[in-house]
């Protein structure tokens, strides 16, 4: 089994506050790891750390066996490392397919505009906006513009995916499709970590998880390993009946 | 797509310059020839300003610079080191994109706002050096001899060359332009303008990227700057960097329509023609930047992608032809 993405010690501290607290974990290819936590938990920061938005205090990353910890975000997006934002950031006025082509062009290909073109129909094809790619990024919705992010992301053919929350704000029916999307993805062979607040969706398609607290890693596991943390259960799940509950509940 | 079709956004700016060039020769005035030089100019320069504008989304406010550095460093070789105008007109673009280049990896880590500012200081910092730089003959400039125009068959011949020139050179920006927005270059500078960390994320090497774009819209000033001063026969600082023909470059673009080939012809038309009524006229030809400056206003708050960008959001059928 390789190990794709080696995260060692990570430390981020932002002034006096201590965002993230020597994060260590392995991630092999092909899998899903949930990244689950309270509010401020520091997982977007832990994107950021990895995708090189700011690099760590301490610690390292190795990413396919290179050491990538001051790595700029260009240059791991050109290795292969790919993300949505929690906040989306369409480039409102380009087309979508434009958007996508993006991706495509400036990945891990590296591809010319009439491949990044075809490449940008099938992923808007795949994630469903193939209808909308002529329309302005822009005048799309929100569950669009999370597709399209995710289209964008995906166009790269990257080998790791960071997804941070992409199901907030869908309705149900857009959250049953963004987990058959995230699903099919990893088909494919793309190792994912994903940002999630929706319990039932993370416990379900994670292969691991791993809960952050104030910048700490305070569990890591199978999601049934998680659902019965005691300290997991204290700092984010609440009530222990839920979580069993969540685990038993299809997606 | 059929090869043709590709390049169907380039037949209007073509029979446009094509235009200006019959325009004079029909009408046999050279007066006419005059305007159309001015026009044709103002089009180099406006195309040019917005592959930074237009395309990368960084408002440049001295943009002029480079215009008036590429003219001193013309004129200086074709009086000092008896260059042709040919050698001289390359040379100062050439200047001028490496002027680009270096001021590039300083200012375009800057954004918004404060890059705008530093281009402002950028220019009045060269003009101020340019004043106290002897071998640029520091506030006197530099001045022709009217020898200069001998090989080109005496001045007036020099000066229907100099129209030739200027149209090449115009054609030569809106080809730029044109390849520019239809590359993959062009793509990562369009994303670039629309949001630059989330371009970069998606591996636009951001500033890179942003820097040869500087570059390229540096060069085509630097050569017109030193095909003006050659046929106006002397450069001077106050002349070379004028801060307000910086501002009208941006009206230009910004009504015609930025991110748009077309844009910049059409704005540089209507800018030229306006200026012209309003120079003339008694009640506005004090006041004429001050109309520039209302004018920039009006469409930053009603019409804030230009004329073009507004008929391509209406007609739909005008996006195939209006690149």
């Amino acid at each position: 089994m390789t190990i794709l993405l080696s995260v060692q010690g990570i430390t981020k501290r932002f002034g006096g506050l201590q965002a993230l607290t020597r994060i260590t974990f392995d991630l092999p290819e092909g899998r899903i790891l949930g990244l689950i936590g309270p509010n401020g938990a520091g997982k977007t920061t832990l994107f950021n750390a990895i995708n090189g938005v700011y690099p760590p205090d301490e610690g390292r990353i190795i990413f396919r066996g290179k050491d990538v910890t001051k790595a700029k975000t260009y240059s791991l997006a050109r290795m292969g490392l790919a993300r949505t934002h929690q906040i989306v950031r369409p480039l409102n006025e380009l087309s979508v397919r434009e958007n996508v082509m993006v991706g495509a062009c400036f990945g891990r290909e590296n591809n010319g505009l009439e491949k990044a073109g075809k490449i940008a129909d099938e992923v808007l094809e795949f994630v469903g906006l193939g209808e909308r790619s002529l329309q302005l990024a822009g005048s799309l919705n929100v569950a669009q513009k999370k597709r399209l992010e995710m289209a964008r992301a995906l166009a790269a053919r990257p080998y790791l995916l960071l997804l941070d929350e992409v199901l907030a704000g869908l309705n149900s029916s857009e959250i049953d499709g963004m987990i058959q999307t995230v699903l099919n993805i990893r088909k494919q062979g793309v190792t994912i970590i994903m940002i999630e607040h929706l319990m039932k969706a993370v416990m379900n398609i994670s292969d691991r998880i791993i809960v952050l607290d104030y910048g700490e890693q305070i569990a890591e596991g199978t999601p049934e390993q998680i659902a019965k943390d005691e300290r997991v259960i204290e700092a984010y799940l609440g009530d222990p009946r839920l979580a069993e509950q969540l685990l038993e509940e299809e997606v | 797509m059929k090869t043709w079709q590709r390049y169907n956004g380039l037949i209007l700016p073509i029979l446009v310059v094509a235009a200006m060039i019959l325009w004079p020769a029909i009408t046999g005035k050279a007066a006419n020839r005059e305007s159309a030089f001015t026009i044709l100019k103002a089009v180099a320069l406006a195309s040019s300003l917005n592959i930074l504008l237009g395309y990368t989304g960084y408002v440049s406010f001295g943009h002029i610079v480079f215009y008036g550095f590429g003219g001193y460093v013309g004129l200086y070789l074709l009086t000092d080191k008896e260059w042709s105008l040919w050698s001289a007109i390359l040379a100062g673009g050439l200047a001028s994109g490496i002027l680009a280049f270096l001021l590039g990896k300083a200012i375009l880590r800057l954004r918004g706002a404060y890059f705008a500012l530093s281009t402002i200081g950028i220019n009045e910092a060269m003009k101020a050096f340019i004043n106290n730089f002897d071998l640029f003959g520091g506030p006197t400039g530099i001045t022709l001899n009217f020898s200069v125009y001998k090989p080109y068959g005496g001045a007036a011949q020099a000066l229907q060359l100099c129209f030739y020139i200027a149209a090449g050179l115009a054609l030569l920006a809106l080809v730029t332009s044109y390849i520019v927005r239809t590359s993959k270059f062009g793509l990562g500078l369009l994303a670039i303008r629309e949001n630059e960390d989330a371009a970069e994320v998606m591996g636009v090497i951001a500033p890179n990227a942003k820097t040869w774009a500087y570059v390229l819209s540096a060069i085509i000033p630097g050569m017109i700057g030193v095909l003006f001063f050659f046929k106006n026969g002397n450069v001077e600082p106050h002349d070379a960097f004028p801060l307000h023909a910086s501002i009208e470059l941006l009206v230009m673009v910004m009504l015609g329509g930025q991110g748009t080939v077309l844009g910049p012809i059409l704005g540089a038309f209507a800018y030229q023609g306006m200026r012209g009524f309003l120079v003339t006229s008694p009640v506005f030809k004090d006041i004429q930047l001050s109309v520039s400056g209302a004018l920039l206003l009006m469409i930053v708050l009603f019409i804030p992608s230009g004329a073009i960008g507004w008929l391509r959001q209406r007609v739909a059928i005008l996006r195939r032809v209006l690149a």
